[in-house]
């Protein structure tokens, strides 16, 4: 070990060495590690207020976990319903939304990367990224223009006579699921793309000169090429959606909540920070549950998700 | 043959689809922009204006806002590159057994969500601070600071992908040659490997800031008191939205698709100067053109020409008129309005006859129906009337009352009570919902069967 250091510094030189040893130590300890278990360890505390956090009445409890399973001791609930049920929804939404970009950009990605061609192709590429700079909060308005009781849909919906009153999309989730969908897929289409973008046209060809139908070809060929890419688009995309918050205030219907907004509701309205973070926690741990059945049941690596 | 030209039509039509999913919202976002009416939308349109620009340029709350995200931006940049740079070199050097943990703790802030970022910061710095017996106006409380961490946390590892992806085509041997030749550790890093990341910072820094720029879900715990654009923008969108906001988003995406043309132009001249270079150098071809300036190229004079000539017509048409015109969608609006007060007024005049009537011929048989009769006029007329809902849905972001109501908080005047608010008021219901309850509401005889019973 020491041998390590004696090389790491004879490789680098002092001045650099240290910086690269000081810079990585305050990254990983003091802004990742750290931050991390301290909030693990809060959320096991007792929520008191502010000026006795530290002191002997700050003191160890599952209550805030119980919260979330149980919910109120005075509550006449076997469970925590309301709760358990806002959680269970954010994960199952961020599934199907994350489904709906998959079946969305694998065509997309796949003409990008090899039916378009020349200018065009790079053309739509780049274009691609435009949105992407847009604000997240401003892409969940323009939807919340689109889907409003006087918006774009519903007026054309009218006009055609296909409606003949508004329909209620932000009641009905219409617009949030929408507005999802659109607000990560960025992050599906770019590993798709790129990981089709890689296959040799020959294989294409060779499978296609053998016989074989277009959808075979893509199960076969184009597909299990591009499954890092597909992964990796699934993971970005399911963690950015179970984890958003701008979309869900916006876009959410009235009666329905995103777990990240009870989070919210217990840092900002409740000034409960423990059981705040308890939720946080709580999502976290479901996300990275997913992550590792992603990467054992597609078996790529974590250096290939986060790429 | 033929199915396979039906199956590439779909496909077409498919991406095509998908393309205007992608832009359709925001260009009507964008047309709202351009909309006179209070409420962001297209139809129906009422007048062209630039009036919303005015009103985005004297927001205090969002230029304050927007200052601090730049402040914010630019903190982020000068602390997550070098963190980056120094993760991604550190990469290179650990050992092999160690190197898949490391790369695990690094990579993944980018996977933690936001808010769980946030929180964590928040947390451990207050800690942090107490520890250190600091004052609550003292760094460790302040938002600028903390939002700058909670960022860097995970903005340091995406700048840390650019650079590794930088650092593979990296020829180390060209760092041994200098060190063979002399040079100390300090010098070969700042001559040879920084020099050859230079892209890859000027890269990895535009991505921090703009990262930076429009984060929300760290920035909503760590920034505290501190208004960030993206704060103020979350709580004027859930509070009430008027086309101020997609004048912003206008002027963003103008802002974006320039910088992108003008950074394409600027990386093809220097790949061309790159090959003309090395082209010189094997001696294909013997001098060098004189190097036009960039912004002597044609494309930037024509996007800047389209530019600055559509920001003059954008200007001058929306100045020119805008009043008369607006005056002429009122006059228009009140017109309508009046004449649907009087078919109604009529109407509800036809209904109480008929209503009379049958309670008369209704009575000399059963005398307790005059219950129902009562019942049913509760959905009609002005009991459901939304006349004093205005004032009370104003600036609810969730609606929860009924499905009526919920309309109209989507309303224009409701959130801009300022302007051209009677006849709107007044019209807008009726011309969304169509049904006949809610114009009954400024009728004059709508209680009235109550009294003629």
């Amino acid at each position: 070990m020491t041998n390590y250091w004696k090389d790491f510094f004879r490789k680098n030189g002092t001045a650099l060495g240290l910086f690269l040893l000081l810079s990585v130590a305050v990254w990983m300890l003091v802004m990742i590690i750290l931050p991390q278990l301290y909030m693990l360890d809060f959320s096991f505390r007792a929520n008191v207020p502010p000026p006795q956090w530290g002191t002997e009445s700050h003191v160890y409890t599952l209550e805030h976990y119980k919260y979330l399973i149980y919910g109120n001791v005075n509550s006449t609930d076997a469970f925590n319903y309301i709760d358990l049920g806002v959680f269970g929804r954010t994960i199952l939404a961020s599934i199907f939304v994350t489904l709906i970009d998959v079946c969305l950009c694998y065509p997309v990605a796949y003409y990008l990367a090899h039916v378009a061609r020349g200018g065009w192709g790079r053309l739509m590429v780049m274009s691609l990224i435009v949105p992407f700079w847009v604000n997240e909060l401003l892409r969940a308005f323009s939807f919340k223009v689109m889907f409003g009781a006087s918006g774009v849909i519903n007026n054309a919906l009218i006009s055609l006579g296909i409606l003949d009153q508004p329909y209620d999309f932000i009641r009905e989730n219409v617009a949030l699921y929408s507005g999802l969908s659109y607000a990560y897929i960025l992050l599906m289409i770019f590993p798709i793309y790129n990981a089709i973008e890689s296959l040799d046209k020959n294989q294409i060809e060779a499978a296609r000169d053998l016989g074989s139908p277009w959808w075979r070809i893509h199960w076969r060929v184009v597909i299990p090429h591009a499954k890092p890419g597909i992964t990796s688009g699934c993971t970005m995309v399911f963690m950015l959606t179970a984890g958003a918050l701008a979309a869900p205030q916006i876009l959410g219907g009235p009666s329905s909540l995103w777990f990240t907004q009870l989070v919210y509701k217990w840092f900002n309205n409740s000034a409960n920070w423990a059981r705040g973070s308890a939720y946080a926690l709580v999502l976290l741990i479901a996300c990275i549950i997913f992550v590792l059945l992603m990467m054992r049941f597609f078996k790529v690596r974590l250096g290939e998700i986060a790429r | 043959m033929s199915s396979d030209r039906i199956r590439r039509f779909f496909v077409l039509f498919f991406v095509l689809g998908f393309f205007l999913y992608l832009f359709g919202p925001l260009l009507i976002m964008g047309l709202t922009a351009f909309n006179s009416s209070a409420f962001p939308r297209v139809s129906p349109w009422e007048c062209f204006t630039v009036e919303w620009f005015d009103v985005l340029a004297n927001d205090g709350r969002l230029l304050e806002g927007l200052k601090n995200s730049f402040l914010i931006g630019f903190g982020v940049v000068l602390f997550a590159v070098p963190l980056g740079l120094a993760g991604a070199l550190m990469l290179t050097q650990v050992q092999e057994r160690v190197r898949p943990w490391y790369y695990t703790i690094v990579i993944s802030p980018i996977l933690v969500p936001g808010v769980v970022l946030g929180i964590s910061t928040l947390l451990f710095w207050d800690r942090i601070g107490v520890m250190f017996g600091a004052s609550r106006d003292s760094i460790f409380y302040d938002g600028f600071f903390l939002t700058i961490i909670g960022q860097s946390t995970f903005i340091a590892a995406y700048t840390m992908l650019v650079f590794i992806s930088r650092l593979q085509r990296f020829d180390p041997a060209q760092e041994e040659a200098a060190l063979d030749l002399g040079a100390t550790h300090v010098q070969a890093f700042r001559k040879i490997l920084l020099p050859f990341l230079k892209p890859a910072i000027a890269s990895a820094a535009v991505l921090a800031f703009l990262a930076s720029f429009e984060n929300y879900n760290t920035t909503v715990f760590t920034s505290i008191s501190t208004s960030t654009l993206t704060t103020v923008l979350a709580s004027k969108v859930r509070y009430g939205i008027d086309p101020s906001i997609s004048a912003l988003a206008v002027a963003i995406v103008v802002l974006t698709v320039f910088g992108a043309a003008i950074h394409e132009v600027v990386k093809r001249r220097e790949e061309a100067a790159a090959k003309q270079a090395g082209m010189v150098a094997a001696g294909l071809i013997k001098e060098k053109k004189a190097q036009k300036q960039w912004f002597l190229e044609p494309a930037i004079i024509g996007i800047l020409l389209v530019f600055i000539a559509g920001l003059g017509t954008a200007f001058f048409a929306g100045t020119i008129g805008v009043e008369e015109c607006k005056v002429a969608v009122k006059e228009q609006k009140q017109i309508e309005t009046a004449k649907r007060i009087e078919a109604l007024k009529q109407k509800t005049q036809a209904r109480k006859e008929a209503e009379a009537a049958k309670v008369e011929l209704q009575k000399t048989e059963r005398a307790n129906r005059t219950g129902t009769e009562n019942f049913n006029s509760i959905f009609s007329g002005g009991n459901l009337a939304p006349k004093s809902d205005t004032n009370e849905t104003e600036g609810n972001d969730s609606p929860r009352t009924g499905t009526e109501n919920f309309n109209s908080i989507f309303d224009s005047t409701n959130l801009q009570p300022e302007e051209s608010v009677k006849p709107d008021d007044e019209a807008e219901p009726e011309a969304r919902t169509g049904t006949e309850n809610f114009n009954g509401i400024f009728s004059s005889g709508n209680l009235a069967p109550a009294t003629t019973e």
